[in-house]
């Protein structure tokens, strides 16, 4: 009984990973369909046509806007995962001066609407950062204010993850003779990675997907755009043109191709972004090992 | 650690290009930032301007008069041109943001009909003149009308509403929204009646159960796809959905409905009014207003460029309509205080 | 030298937020005091109004119960769809995890906008999921509906709360787990007294990051919901940008569900420290 109950769990488990990955894709296979679509109109098939892609490639601003989409979002997660992660450190470890207020600060911008961001920064930038001698161009306020509310993110991803962590292996490492310098370098960081590779995903995402706080940190008169601009341009007062299925569909094939370099880059110089079983001290790396039968779960 | 490595050294290229981008950024006395609506131009009228005058056009879009209103009260400058709709330039003129137009530079404003000059927000052209008009009325399928709707009945009344029931939709806009059922009431858009806005309420709140949708952005996609049948929306729309489906038809509901215009205005803060005014001057001439109403189908309050526009869009009256239907729309104006009884209605209507 | 460490590692990021973030949102607590002025922008004269317009029934009932029970349940959902997938990609060999996990986080480097409209073609009257119902005998309208807003919701949201899921079952000490087996737990109860417990942090942290933005979330509901679901989202994006603004009183909204959605998870925080303690 006891079997069957074990092998219906694990039925439930795969049908669910596979159902996800079904439901994940769904609307992508139907973007892509309808990127090829003749129609002037998003949701109404025109018969086949390239046109969407030719309209797209022809047009610069379309190639501009998906640099500045892949700079901003390149630039502000780093910044953000960087100091997300110090943060998720300041704060579980330590005990700053001034603790929770910095917590509750912290937290904020997770809960903050979007628009109530973009107008504050706006007027933030207009009024006062003009005001202090900062008159700088698109691109500084726009990463500014994507840095600013994706800092948040990666503090609470790493933050779970340190929670877990065991500070007997880092202790050990201490009292084998470690420097402070390398046990960040050899065990914390390795052991914090997975939390932090996924901190930087999430918030790039959010980076790309970004239009208020885009929309209102570029204060007048520059036409920078990032791909959301973009897409919101062509959208006219009446919804949105095939072209942007063009769009996603080619940030598909432009996401693939980077994993794919990223996968050979990995096979040639393996990293410590998820250390193989036989190097790393991390316990995940012990119990791969092994192999008990945990691992058939 | 060559993963890590790669990353930064990504990151600091993308910090460079920062450093490097943000350098620079001045405008050139060359160059013309012009506000608009997406969509809402032929592209070549850039190219032609510039070809004679040397000055490069660059478009900027917002999708509302609201996120243009609210850049220029945060204070953004930069922008040279903007397109407003009519009530939004009353509010800019009274809030003092516009610049005064130097009409002596602009000789092809004597063009614009007699009808769209001198209207209840700029009397006296002071500060912006027409591009673009248009109505707020019903788009629908005919294919699933026996007859053609004639009156608001068709988007209020209870008999009709059940015939085609999800499949019909209201613009997400109180004041056209409200105003259509005030219209339909007999009163007028611009009422301050509490009475009259309680009666539009209740018509409002009995529509919403047969309601696909509110919708002021995908009515026409979705008109297109057979998904709404009918349709509460603005002319130009209908008119671009009939050149990929014939069967797509706008009418202005006989108890009067609203028109509106789009009009151009520098704002204050403007570094290039020289160009501006040139732009402005360039698209009244009458073969550029034609080429833009040909282009667009939007009708232009320009009477000289008529000779130049296609004469199927002349005829279509959805585009242009007669005189006696143009005599019964109504303008939506600003109404003082009372806009909190609108406001409160909308909000009732929404969160019900 | 590490304590001291840990002491100063907080502030790079924390004056960044003061000054980019909260500055600007003193701006916006600012202005939820004001009045609105016959445009919808600001008049200076200083009043409750705003939050006491909040007090009523309409906003209660409508949009805040909406936004609350939409972030539950996509919150819920996520959880429930994603911990299988979350578990599954922790526990599998390295280079299969690697591409699986991107295939997750693939979607979202659409997009998310795009997204919804494909959601558009499949979910309306004349779309296949439609017809798809109506050949079973179901006339649903998934179009400004509820279920068509948690459905664009939960796609949303799937990917941030597989994450910090992954993140924590990744390294899980799973010494413990071969140890449990050791001792004669069955799987289950493995899975429920040590997993499970262990993987906690993850849960709460996918759960914050699901929850709170779902509560001002407005692309989702507006487009899918048809004006017809209103949430504090759409709320408040009608008052700043709409047809009739009113800055002070969304404002006002904004900062009134910001402290509640603190407040909700301040106290779930707080448990979980103390556990800390405690385990």
């Amino acid at each position: 009984m006891k079997r069957a109950v074990e092998y219906g769990v694990t039925l439930l488990v795969a049908l669910d990973v596979c159902l996800t990955y079904v439901f994940l894709y769904l609307p992508i296979v139907v973007l892509i369909v309808y990127s090829v679509s003749a129609s002037r109109y998003a949701l109404v098939w025109g018969g086949f046509s390239v046109e969407p892609y030719e309209k797209l490639l022809r047009d610069p601003e379309a190639l501009r806007a998906l640099g500045n989409s892949l700079i901003v979002g390149v630039v502000s997660a780093g910044l953000s995962t960087l100091l997300g992660t110090l943060m998720a450190l300041g704060l579980e470890r330590g005990r700053a001066w001034g603790q929770r207020a910095i917590e509750v600060l912290a937290y904020l911008p997770i809960v903050v609407p979007e628009i109530v961001m973009g107008v504050g920064l706006l007027l933030f930038f207009v009024q006062v950062w003009r005001r202090l001698g900062g008159d700088v161009g698109p691109l500084p306020t726009v990463i500014a204010g994507h840095v600013a509310f994706s800092i948040s993110y990666v503090m609470v991803v790493v933050r779970a993850r340190l929670r877990d962590l065991d500070k007997s292996l880092e202790e050990a490492a201490l009292d084998l003779g470690a420097t402070p310098a390398q046990v960040w370098r050899r065990v914390t960081i390795p052991l914090l990675m997975p939390a932090i590779v996924s901190g930087a995903l999430l918030v790039f995402t959010l980076s790309l997907d970004d239009f208020y706080v885009t929309y209102f940190s570029t204060t007048g008169g520059s036409g920078f755009k990032t791909l959301p601009l973009y897409l919101y341009a062509l959208a006219g007062r009446a919804g949105v043109p095939p072209q942007m299925n063009a769009v996603a569909t080619l940030m598909l094939l432009a996401s693939l191709t980077l994993v794919a370099l990223a996968l050979i880059v990995q096979r040639r110089h393996p990293s410590p972004l998820l250390p193989s079983p036989s190097e790393g001290r991390g316990a995940g790396g012990e119990g791969e090992k092994i192999g008990y039968r945990g691992d058939r779960i | 650690m060559t993963f890590i490595r790669a990353l930064s050294l990504v990151m600091l290229a993308g910090l460079g290009l920062v450093g490097v981008t943000s350098c620079g950024g001045n405008q050139a006395p060359r160059e013309l930032h012009f506000v608009i609506w997406p969509n809402y131009i032929d592209p070549e009228v850039y190219r032609l301007f510039e070809s004679e005058f040397g000055i490069r056009v660059i478009e900027e879009n917002v999708d509302s008069n609201e996120t243009l209103r609210t850049k220029l009260q945060a204070g953004v400058t930069g922008y040279d041109l903007i397109v407003p709709s009519d009530y939004t330039v009353e509010i800019l003129i009274r809030q003092g943001l516009l610049e005064r137009l130097d009409l002596s530079k602009i000789p092809n404003a004597q063009h614009i009909s007699p009808r769209f000059r001198g209207l209840y927000y700029d009397p006296t052209n002071s500060y912006s003149l027409p591009y673009l008009w248009g109505t707020t009325g019903i788009g629908y399928d005919e294919r699933y009308f026996e007859s053609p709707p004639t009156s608001w009945a068709e988007l209020f009344e209870q008999s009709r509403l059940e015939r085609y029931k999800m499949r019909v939709s209201m613009l997400d806009d109180p004041r056209e929204t409200i105003g259509a059922a005030l219209k339909y009431l007999g009163y007028s858009v611009n009422s301050t009646d509490p009475r009259a806005l309680e009666a539009a309420k209740a018509i409002l709140l009995a529509q919403k159960p047969y309601l696909a949708r509110y919708d002021s952005e995908t009515y026409d996609d979705f008109l297109l796809s057979g998904d709404l049948l009918i349709a509460h929306g603005w002319s130009g729309e209908f008119a671009r959905a009939r050149t990929e489906n014939p069967h797509i038809r706008y009418v202005i509901p006989q108890e009067g409905g609203v028109i509106w215009t789009d009009n151009l205005a520098i704002p204050k803060g403007a570094r290039n009014r020289e160009g501006a005014h040139l732009f402005i001057d360039f698209l009244l001439r009458p073969q550029i207003s034609a080429r833009i109403v040909n282009f667009l189908r939007y009708p232009s309050p320009n009477e000289a460029a008529r000779p130049f526009i296609l004469p199927e869009i002349l005829a279509d009256p959805a585009i242009y309509p007669p005189e006696e239907i143009l005599d019964k729309l109504e303008w939506i104006q600003d109404v003082g205080d009372a806009i909190a009884l609108y406001e409160r209605v909308w909000d009732e209507v929404k969160t019900r | 030298m590490k304590r001291f460490y840990e002491g100063v590692s907080v502030w790079p990021g924390a004056c960044w937020l003061l000054v980019f973030f909260a500055v600007p949102l003193g701006i916006i607590a600012v202005i939820s005091f004001t009045q609105r002025d016959l445009a919808g922008l600001i008049r200076w004269e200083f009043t409750l109004d705003n939050y006491l317009r909040l007090l009523e029934r309409s906003f209660w009932v409508g949009p805040l119960g909406n936004s609350v029970a939409l972030a539950v349940l996509t919150t819920v959902i996520c959880l429930v769809l994603g911990y299988p997938l979350a578990y599954v990609l922790a526990r599998s060999p390295t280079r299969r995890k690697h591409l699986l996990l991107f295939l997750v986080v693939l979607p979202s480097f659409t997009n998310f906008l795009v997204r919804i409209y494909a959601w558009f073609i499949l979910l309306r009257p004349e779309g296949w999921l439609s017809w798809g119902l109506r050949l079973l005998g179901i006339e649903a309208n998934l179009f400004g509906s509820w279920v068509g807003v948690l459905i664009g919701l939960v796609y949303g949201y799937l990917p941030f709360m597989i994450l910090p899921l992954y993140a924590t079952l990744e390294r899980l000490d799973y010494a413990l787990v071969e140890a449990a087996y050791d001792l004669g737990a069955s799987r289950w109860q493995v899975f429920r007294r040590v997993i499970f417990p262990l993987s906690r942090p993850g849960i709460v942290a996918g759960s914050i990051v699901v929850f709170l933005p779902v509560l001002g979330e407005f692309l989702a509901p507006k487009l899918l919901g048809g004006g017809k679901v209103p949430t504090i989202g759409v709320l408040i994006e009608e008052k700043f940008l709409g047809r009739v603004p009113d800055w002070p009183l969304g404002a006002a909204i904004a900062l009134t569900v910001m402290a509640l959605g603190l407040l909700a998870v301040s106290r779930h925080f707080h448990a979980v420290r103390e556990s800390r303690w405690v385990g």
